[in-house]
């Protein structure tokens, strides 16, 4: 549990902020640049580091235990192990 | 067991100061991201394997779906500005901020339904292609879940009309913040996935 103190001074506003930000640079990144091999990795790392502000700031991930924050990790973890094999059966057929 | 006693027992704190309809309610939401995770990887392979599929960019109303995006982004400020009014007892903020935030989803939504109306005019259907199929399933049942989160936000509003929540017990408030961000976070990448790449 978080004390009062730390709950008004958490940087919701921030966080906004830089959400905004980063949508920004997705939406010109998706448009200026051209079809690289940079482009996909690009988009996807910004759309990561977005979702990671929400789950650790406004979802309170970050001043929670342990045992939420494993409960909230497993399943992304258990997503890439998913996502894997058929990413590797797609590339290895081209 | 009396409502009282139901709800003093799911307060009741497991380790960790964890209560155990937060517990429960963490434990359904990583039954979600498997949910939305196995729609993903069926996307990827989907569209990795299909031989033609359309260029996003002008098969898509990109411009438009960026701005329901930041909507749906301000929908989660929102959402924790309420979530931090109940903290420090503001009645006003917690009301003010969760109407806000229902009427953010409500619009992002009707954004999405033109959205659906303009693709469908143009010939773009779920039998249509396998874009088609993939882009209603993904948009679709994340539009489900906003719905869903509207709905549960106007029971909360309710409650919170009626001052159902204090600055000592507001675990639905929390609950439904948490599922709010989570729709938030699902969108994101929905969004770069679909939309941007």
């Amino acid at each position: 549990m978080t004390t009062h103190s730390t709950q008004t001074q958490r940087p919701y506003m921030r966080v906004f902020g830089f959400l905004v930000l980063l949508t920004a640079v997705e939406v010109v990144v998706a448009f200026v640049l051209s079809a690289s091999t940079a482009k996909v990795p690009l988009l996807v790392a910004l759309a990561i580091a977005k979702a990671a502000l929400v789950a650790l700031y406004y979802m309170h991930l970050r001043f929670e235990g342990r045992l939420l924050r494993a409960i909230a990790v497993f399943p992304f973890m258990l997503s890439i192990l998913v996502a894997l094999p058929p990413a590797f059966d797609v590339l290895s057929r081209r | 067991m009396t409502h009282t006693a139901v709800a003093e027992h799911h307060a009741t704190p497991t380790w960790e100061g964890i209560t155990t309809l937060k517990f429960a309610w963490w434990l359904f939401l990583a039954s979600e991201v498997m949910f939305f995770a196995g729609l993903i990887a069926a996307y990827i392979v989907l569209r990795a394997g299909s031989p033609t599929w359309p260029i996003v960019a002008e098969a898509l109303n990109v411009p438009l779906v960026a701005g329901n995006t930041f909507i749906l982004i301000v929908s989660s400020v929102t959402m924790v500005q309420a979530y931090a009014g109940i903290e420090t007892g503001d009645q006003n903020k917690l009301r003010n901020m969760l109407i806000a935030t229902a009427a953010l989803g409500a619009i992002f939504l009707s954004i999405q339904g033109y959205e659906w109306s303009a693709l469908l005019r143009e010939g773009t259907t779920a039998q249509s292609s396998l874009f088609g199929a993939t882009f209603y399933t993904l948009t679709g049942f994340h539009g489900l879940h906003v719905t869903g989160g509207v709905v549960g936000l106007i029971f909360v509003i309710l409650k919170a009309l009626r001052g159902g929540y204090t600055q000592a017990a507001h675990d639905g408030v929390e609950l439904m913040g948490l599922y709010w961000h989570f729709v938030d976070v699902v969108w994101i990448i929905l969004f770069t996935i679909v939309y941007l790449i």
